[in-house]
């Protein structure tokens, strides 16, 4: 059975626990989406803004130094960092713009926790002449200064969040009290796989442009699928983009969720790994969250893994056994990006940091003939503050 | 459960449990029955309260800081039980109360003579285990009703809400105002053609004009952020809630 099913379910995980006032708003994004799904002039739209403004479809490179550092096999990259803004992000800010025009809605509001999805839709609403203001947490503002400067440049206004954990969680929270407000003539864009029905299931379709392309590149390149794809999960939208096409074939699937400070400190972002079910932000699904339900802070270098849920989509992936998910820490992905940088010559961002360390760590325990492709879902120029702090350089 | 109170407008206040300490929500409780409040709603506190503004907000902040847990909310339903037969009623987002197992929750509501449970975050749609539950144990379930809801949402809330139905009287969150919208008499009466049920309504009411204005058209008035503003100063407090039931009273 296709998923989700009518009421957002994956499985037993998914569904729309919203405030009331929110549901008519969601039922007529879902009814624009199935329309907009159903037209193919929607997906041509979508296609051409791809290409001419973003720069699809982005290459899958192989990375020789690498592959060869790794003992042989083959490594190969798909470089959704050399995408206009920097990350997959665009991507689903492109698909949800062409609906808000459809929807006819003139404001727009978004979250951003690195700031690559506020500085996305920041670009997008330029593009289209939407109104656009962007939640982020205080402590991500101060981390992450140049996506603040680049999202105002764009003429997105960008409000401080200064509840809560002053994190990508509570900057959600506050673009969810702004759209409850302004519903009726504001579109929420949410920038990953959470959140209530249909985001979860709209933002897959959107990203999973990253699998399509990726397939229909391995297939031409080695006239076969690759045995292991390998992405990083914070919500988890790159990682469901580029696996989503793939769910069908032999090829093992990775999630790599961020260990933090390591996952016996308790401060970490790994909800797959180290959390339980419960409800948040509209969805059930995994979740970081003391005994008593309420929802735990967390932590990561990378401000955009750094959100206690999940999408419901990689619960159901994890509860089925389809997807495998691991967690890297810090030091793990500090490892990841300065390897990245020396062998490569290609600077990633701490996000897929975290999915190229654990690819080092597996690549040795795999046979020559073995074929890798991680998703490397944004390049690294936002993080060199984060970096050069951490190395004690500044 | 909740009946209809036939003899006048209700008046239901909100307490965030724990908000300044337990022992005075207690307390305040049994201080609002007596100062003529109807029903009393507890709030269980919640890390991510997205339907509330800075002032719940901050009073479940601080809660939290207490390690108010889902329990001491029990406890403290328990205790104000034992000064006031009033109907009680819990608002809790829907974690605390999952987290807590939704059976374990309505049972313990039930021996505690708690008479029901508002969820602001749990739809129709998804209440299907609820409701089993809360009937099982004799509890009202209330569910929620916006400006923005469709007909069909309508009719399908005004049939599942039990006790009364929550009207929200403005697209956004809770939070004392100073003007609430021009649409509000237009949507009570579009409720009121689909249902004989009692139809309270809240979220930015916080003075005289504004309940009387409200319970003209609506059965009764729900006040919550601007009880919280004013927890720390009994007086003022006191002569707000006397002054609300005033305003009820003279319709």
């Amino acid at each position: 059975m296709k998923l989700p099913d009518s009421k957002g379910y994956f499985g037993p995980y998914g569904g729309r626990f919203v405030p009331e006032t929110l549901v008519s708003a969601l039922e007529e994004l879902n009814r624009a989406y199935s329309k907009a799904k159903a037209d193919p002039q929607f997906w041509e739209e979508f296609d051409c803004l791809g290409r001419d403004f973003a720069g699809r479809p982005t290459p899958l490179y192989f990375a020789s130094n690498l592959s060869r550092k790794f003992g042989g096999v083959k490594v190969v990259l798909k470089r959704e960092d050399l995408v206009h803004t920097g990350a997959h992000k665009i991507n689903n800010c492109l698909g949800q713009a062409l609906l808000v025009k459809r929807m006819g809605k003139k404001r727009v509001v978004a979250e951003t926790g690195a700031g690559q999805h506020g500085v996305a839709s920041a670009a997008v609403c330029a593009l289209m002449g939407l109104e656009c203001v962007v939640y982020m947490g205080e402590e991500d503002m101060a981390r992450q200064r140049m996506n603040v400067f680049r999202m105002e440049l764009l003429g997105a206004k960008v409000r401080k969040v200064t509840s809560g954990s002053r994190t990508l969680k509570d900057a959600i929270s506050e673009a969810i009290r702004d759209w409850v407000t302004n519903v009726g003539n504001t579109h929420y864009l949410l920038g990953s796989v959470v959140g209530p029905h249909p985001y979860p299931m709209m933002i897959r379709d959107f990203q999973s442009i990253i699998g399509k392309e990726t397939r229909d590149q391995v297939l031409e390149k080695y006239g076969r699928l690759p045995d292991v794809i390998i992405a990083c999960v914070g919500g988890g939208s790159n990682a469901i983009g580029i696996f989503y096409p793939f769910l069908d074939d032999p090829v093992e699937l990775i999630g790599v969720e961020a260990a933090g400070r390591g996952m016996e400190s308790g401060e970490h972002a790994a909800s797959l790994s180290g959390g339980r079910v419960g409800v948040l932000h509209g969805t059930k699904s995994y979740l970081l969250q003391d005994s008593e339900g309420q929802v735990k802070g967390t932590h990561s270098i990378a401000p955009g893994l750094d959100y206690p849920g999940v999408g419901p989509e990689h619960s159901y992936l994890k509860k089925i056994g389809r997807t495998k998910y691991v967690a890297v820490d810090d030091e793990g992905a500090l490892e990841g990006f300065k390897l990245l940088s020396e062998t490569e010559g290609i600077i990633p961002a701490l996000e897929p940091s975290h999915a190229i360390y654990y690819a080092s760590k597996l690549a040795r325990d795999l046979s020559q003939d073995k074929l890798v492709v991680v998703n490397l879902s944004g390049r690294g120029d936002k993080d060199l503050d984060i970096v050069v702090q951490r190395m004690g350089k500044g | 459960m909740i009946g209809p109170l036939a003899h006048r407008k209700a008046l239901v206040v909100y307490l965030t449990v724990g908000y300044p300490s337990l022992q005075r929500t207690v307390e305040l409780a049994s201080l609002l029955s007596t100062w003529g409040s109807d029903i009393i709603e507890l709030g269980i506190p919640f890390s991510d309260p997205l339907a509330d503004g800075t002032t719940i907000q901050k009073a479940d902040e601080e809660a939290l800081k207490s390690r108010v847990t889902p329990s001491a909310c029990l406890e403290v339903a328990q205790a104000i039980r034992q000064r006031t037969s009033l109907p009680l009623l819990f608002m809790t987002y829907y974690n605390p109360i999952f987290s807590f197992g939704l059976p374990k929750f309505c049972q313990e509501c039930e021996g505690r003579k708690v008479n029901g449970i508002i969820v602001p975050d749990l739809p129709p749609e998804e209440g299907e285990e609820l409701e089993e539950l809360t009937s099982r144990y004799g509890l009202s379930l209330v569910y929620l009703l916006a400006p923005t809801s469709s007909e069909e949402r309508m009719e399908l809330i005004a049939r599942k809400s039990q006790g009364f139905i929550y009207l929200i009287s403005l697209t956004g969150v809770t939070g004392a105002r100073d003007s609430l919208p021009t649409y509000l008499e237009d949507f009570v009466l579009k409720v009121r053609k689909k249902t004989p049920k009692p139809l309270y309504m809240g979220f930015g009411i916080s003075s005289p004009s504004q309940a009387r204005r409200v319970a003209q058209v609506a059965d009764g008035i729900i006040v919550g952020s601007r009880i919280l503003e004013l927890v720390e100063d009994e007086q003022r407090l006191k002569d707000f809630i006397l002054s609300l039931r005033e305003a009820l009273d003279s319709l």
